[in-house]
Parts: structure tokens; sequence; C-alpha cells
């Protein structure tokens, strides 16, 4: 094989490690700094893609779409924070696994109710829809390069968010000591309500994104669910800059898993995670308990 | 004290007539035809074991509507007797189907049993059912030992076996001028058994595989497939993917560019019932299977139109197995005037049933597996085309079945 081949399927994994990030960010977030196991995250990636499948169909236009459905997202993680994962904060883990579970039954239902069983597709906007030759007889989707410049945007503006703002500094110290943050007079409910809703935005947006280049069908929120958690896992909870690093290693490892060790392909990402536990069992940029 | 109470019966007669009264019913329930118990004729109990949520939402949900519209076309009733239906979802969970295929054979006591979408669902399905369970009809399982080393007198398929989906491929890729393939597909064993049948076929006649590769199931992320498929420049690719992969594959392969100089083949759910996903990506690609929505037959168009108007959804090849599976039902109840005990007659009448069905001419092997005509098809403006017979009468080797 050549090296333009190796840098093709670099690109790939680059490619696959962003949008990786974007789910598990959101996951890390509500796992580091409130504590919540939150199984249902997958379903929001796919309300995410159901969102925009169903905007873009009525709208005519994928922006608009986003536009309109970012709100819903919100909105949606809110009710769910204040009318169900509100009253568990104070139980065990094991509570949170329960409840988020049965959300996955919830909402895979009201996928059904609502979108019926169909597996869709979405469009690419007309601007992004061409590719980049980039070998003799293969080219690069130029939406694929859109989706890693956005997931940039967004890393870089989660990093600002989180170590240059005020809203940051408590995110932080929420994540490190939450009985202190509550005893200096900050509302951590509120806290708690605008970082669940974001958490929850962050992966349907990463759906919404995904959507045009995924398919859109019942139960593909579970597939992203796994390897997100390995993602947090290998990254350390609650760090951002750790499901950063994690979401990289995991695109690399499993692009070039599949092409050197193909029979290994499928557990790779598992293997990975493994030996990074066993050497740092906090995850790479986990505080260790 | 007397021995005579109010009624005038004694007590021992009470005894002893209602202990005979009540073993002769119970003799009538289990000796006769079911259609002489007590207050009208008994229901026939068909249980449906589908999934209904999850990826295989859509093909379990068409096959019971497919299934019922024949019922329904045919009275509601099965050799004169009326149908329960006991549905459960089986999710497509290979861990649940044990259980539930339990509590339809041993709770619900079913005289019927249909089922299910999954290969894995159907080997654990088929172990429990085969020789004294229920009758069993398969509406799309592929798995080859279902009709192989499983197979058994009681078990029927109406759908198709992977050998069917793979080994008419390789003439069909051949005829149409391309001699070095790479074979892609979705590593579990039916993707194997797709593959190890296209080769039985493709390899004497003079092909190449350039190189297999089999990708994790059911991961959709093909990019660094297709980067390697682009460098190995193969003449033409033959797929197993279904569902949202076979979206995405298509898509994706599209989407790389690869169009232009590698032909794209699969097994027909490549393009199933995929059109407004897939759009212009699919346009080009073949696929062999059993059925065409476009097939011009009379039973074809009838049958579209009468799943159109009783679901408001376009039939498919699913619907079709299921509808299928129906008529098999039919067939075998008919044959012994709804006495589900003649279990021999009822067997010896589905397997020699010869149906006009939409897909074509439908007959059953030995092993109870389809004999059908397999298409080659090719997506034009969004629709499944025939572009010829790919090969007559496809029967399936039954490997390790006893029947045959």
């Amino acid at each position: 094989m050549e090296l333009s081949f190796y840098l093709v399927q670099l690109l790939n994994a680059i490619q696959y490690g962003f949008l990786l990030f974007l789910v598990a960010s959101g996951l890390t977030l509500l796992f580091g700094i409130m504590g919540i196991i939150n199984l249902a995250h997958g379903s929001f990636y796919m309300i995410g893609a159901y969102l925009a499948y169903g905007l873009t169909e009525m709208t005519g236009s994928l922006w608009l779409g986003i536009l309109l459905g970012l709100p819903i997202a919100l909105l949606v993680g809110y009710l769910v924070e204040r009318f169900a994962i509100s009253f568990l904060y104070k139980r065990d883990h094991l509570y949170q696994v329960l409840l988020t579970f049965a959300l996955i039954l919830i909402f895979n239902e009201l996928q059904q109710i609502l979108w019926g069983t169909d597996v869709h597709g979405v469009a690419i906007p007309a601007p992004l829809a061409g590719s980049i030759p980039l070998t003799e007889n293969q080219s690069y989707p130029v939406y694929r390069l859109f989706i890693s410049a956005v997931c940039i945007a967004i890393a870089g503006g989660m990093s600002w968010v989180i170590q240059k703002t005020r809203l940051g500094m408590m995110i932080r110290a929420g994540a490190s000591n939450r009985e202190m943050v509550q005893a200096l007079g900050i509302d951590v409910n509120r806290l708690f309500a605008l970082v669940f809703s974001l958490g929850v935005a962050l992966a349907a947006f990463a759906g919404m994104l995904a959507a045009p280049v995924d398919s859109v069908y019942p139960g593909m929120g579970e597939n992203v669910l796994i390897i997100s958690f390995v993602v947090v896992v290998i990254g350390g909870t609650g760090s951002i800059k750790g499901a950063f690093i994690g979401a990289m290693l995991i695109g690399l490892v499993s692009t070039f898993g599949k092409v050197l060790l193909p029979e290994m392909a499928s557990i790779m990402a598992y293997a990975l995670m493994a030996l990074i536990l066993l050497w740092r069992p906090q995850g790479l940029f986990g505080r260790a308990h | 004290m007397s021995e005579k109470n109010e009624t005038g019966i004694s007590r021992r007669d009470f005894v002893i007539k209602g202990s005979v009264a009540t073993a002769g019913l119970a003799a009538a329930s289990v000796l006769g035809p079911a259609s002489f118990a007590i207050g009208g004729q008994a229901r026939v109990k068909v249980g449906i074991l589908l999934p209904y949520t999850g990826t295989y939402a859509k093909l379990g949900t068409n096959i019971r509507d497919a299934m019922k519209l024949r019922f329904a076309e045919a009275g509601n009733k099965l050799g004169g007797r009326e149908i329960e239906f006991v549905d459960i979802d089986s999710e497509a969970k290979p861990a649940k189907a044990q259980q539930l295929t339990d509590k339809l054979i041993r709770k619900e006591n079913v005289d019927f049993l249909v089922g299910p979408v999954h290969s894995v669902v159907g080997m654990a399905m088929v172990k429990m059912a085969r020789g004294k369970g229920p009758i069993t009809v398969i509406p799309n399982a592929g798995a080859d030992q279902l009709t192989g080393v499983l197979c058994a007198p009681n078990v029927f398929r109406t759908s198709f076996s992977s050998y069917q989906m793979g080994f008419p491929g390789g003439p069909a890729v051949l005829d149409d001028g391309h001699k070095r393939v790479v074979l892609m597909y979705w590593n579990y064993g039916f993707g194997k058994q797709v593959a190890a049948a296209f080769k039985k076929s493709f390899l004497p006649a003079g092909g190449t595989i350039v190189k297999e590769i089999p990708t994790p199931f059911p991961k959709v992320d093909f990019q660094a497939y297709l980067t390697e498929l682009a460098a190995l420049k193969p003449d033409a690719v033959y797929t197993f993917y279904a569902g949202g992969g076979a979206v995405k594959f298509v898509k994706d392969f599209a989407a790389a560019g690869l169009k232009k100089s590698i032909k794209l083949y699969g097994a027909g759910f490549l393009t199933e019932g995929l059109g407004a996903a897939q759009g212009d990506a699919a346009e080009g690609v073949r696929t062999i299977l059993h059925y065409a929505d476009t097939l011009d037959n009379p039973a074809n168009h009838r049958f579209r139109k009468a799943f159109k108007d009783a679901t408001g959804a376009r039939a498919d090849v699913y619907a079709v197995q299921g509808y299928d599976a129906g008529e098999l039902i039919l067939r075998g109840m008919a044959a012994v005037k709804g006495d589900t005990g003649a279990r021999a007659e009822m067997i010896r009448a589905m397997e020699s049933a010869e149906i006009d069905s939409p897909r074509g001419k439908l007959r059953f092997s030995k092993s109870h597996n389809p004999i059908h005509d397999i298409y080659l098809r090719e997506v034009v403006q969004g629709e499944n085309r025939v572009v010829r017979v790919a090969a007559r009468d496809q029967d399936d080797p039954a490997t390790g079945c006893s029947n045959a």
C-alpha cells in the first residue's frame, strides 16, 4: 500500500474521532459534573438525527432543521432533568441506570409512534454535497470535512467556556466539590439543569450533523452509546480534554485496526480501554479517587 | 343422615359421575378434533415472534401485516376455524429468543409458530420447535442450517436461504463482464454463508476474488474499508448489508466517488425498500433477489394494491414472504379442514403446495425451503427493475438435512 493510502486512513480516523468526541463530550460532562450515568445519551443522539430528518423534510433545509431542532433538544433535556433526573441526585447510581434505561425504551417507542420504522436519509445541503479527489479513484466528501471543522469549533468553544468563563468556573468547581459550591451560594439546581440540557443538546447536535452521512433508523442510538462510554472511560470521567484525546485514540485505533488487523477490528477499542485502565484506572485525565 | 342431598343425587353418584364426565371432556378435547369442543369451535392459535422494535422493526411489521392481510382475504378463518393471534416482539435479540419461543410453545400452546426475522433468533426458535413443536413457518431468517442441519418435517420457510442470496450472484456478475471481485459483508453467520455461496459459483466459472473484507456486525462505519477497496481497484464488489447498514454503505460508496470505477453488487437487501433513504446514491446498483417491486405478474399487481390499501405502506419482499407464510398455513389447514391433529396430512399438503406468489411460482424442496426464480435487478429512478432472471428455480443444497 502506498503512503497516500495511509494518509487517507488517517483522515478517516480523525474524522471518526471528531464525531465520537461530540457525543462523548456531553456524556462526560453529565457524568463528571453531575455524577449521572446517562444510558439515554444515545437516545438523544437518535432524537437529534430524527429531528434533523423531520425538520429538514418540513422546511427543506438542513440548516433550518438544525436551527429549529436545537431549542427542541435543549427543552427535552430541561424537561427530562426537571421531571426525572433531578429526583435521583442523592440516590445510588443503580437508580439512575434504571431510570435512564427506561428513558431509552420510552424514546424508542416515541420515535416509532412519531416517525415509524422506516430507514430514512437526509440529503447533504447543496454547497457541501461535492467531493474532493484524493487518489486516482477515491474522493472525499466535502461534508465530512465540514463536520470535522464544526467539531473543532465546538471543542474550542467548550474549552473556552470551561477555562475562561464564570459558568465554566462553576462547572469545574461543581465537578471537584459539589457541597462547597453549594455552600458558597451557587444555585446548584439551576447549574445542573443547565449542564444537563447542554449535554443533551450536544448529543442531539451530533445526531443532526451525522444524519446526512449516517442513515436515520430505529435503534441507531444504542450503536453510539457503548463506544461513547468507552471514550469517556479512557479519557477519565468528567474531563473534556480526556474525552477529546480518548475519541481521537479510538478513532485511530479502530480505523487502523480495521486495515492492519481486520480479524481483531471489533475488539480493538475495548482492548485499548482495558490496557489504559490497567495503566491508569482513573482514565488518562481523570482524577484518582 | 341421608346419603341423598337436595338435588336427589347421592354424594357417591356425584363424585363418580362427575369424574367420568370430567375425564370424558378432557379426553374429548385431547383426542377429538378441536371443532367438537363445547361452546362452538375452538380457535386456532397462531403464535408470531417478530421484531417490532430496533433495526428490523419495519421488516417485522410488514411480515405480520401481510400475513394478516392474506388471512383476512380468506375470511379470517383457517380450515373453517376462527384465528387467535399471540403476537410477541422478538426485538431481534438472540438472548431472548429461547424464553419467548418457550412462552409461545408451552404456555400459549400455539398451533402455528411464525417467525423470526433474525437468523440467530431463528436458530434458537427452530431448535425448540422442530419435531414435536407447533407447525413452524419462517418468513425471513435465512441461515442455511434452518432448512439444513436443523430441518424437520414441521418446519417450513417462505423466504430464502443465505445460499440462494450468494450462489446466483457469481454467474450474474461474470455475465456482466466483471472478473476481479472484492467481497464485503457483515461478519456474522448470514454474511459468511452468502460469501461462501457466491464463491462456490464464481470461482469455478473463472472469477477471481481479489480480497474478502468482512466488517464487524452491526457496525456501520465503512470509511476505512472503502479506502481499502479503492486501493484494491477491483472490477466489482459483491456485498451483503441490510437496513440502516445498507443505506449507509450505498451512500458512503457513492460519496467516496467509487461508483465511477467499481460496479456495486449485492444480495437484494442492499437496495430493498430503501430507495427513499438512499436517493441518487443507489442509481445503477445491481442486486439479486427472489422479488422485485416491478415484477409484472397478476399476483404481484393484486398483492401490491391490497397491501397498500390495507396498511398504507408500500409492499416489499418482506411483506411478500409474510403473505406467502399466510398462504402456506391456509393451504395446510384447508387440507385437513381445520383438524390440527391431522399433522402428517397437513405437512404433506404444505410441502406439496405450489403457490402463485407475487414473486412468481413458489414451490418447496424436500427440506421445506423455497424453490423460486432469482432476479438480477438494477436501481433505475429509485426502483428495483428486473434486468434478467439470474437463476431459474433456484434450489438449496440443504446440507445436513435428514428430510432431503
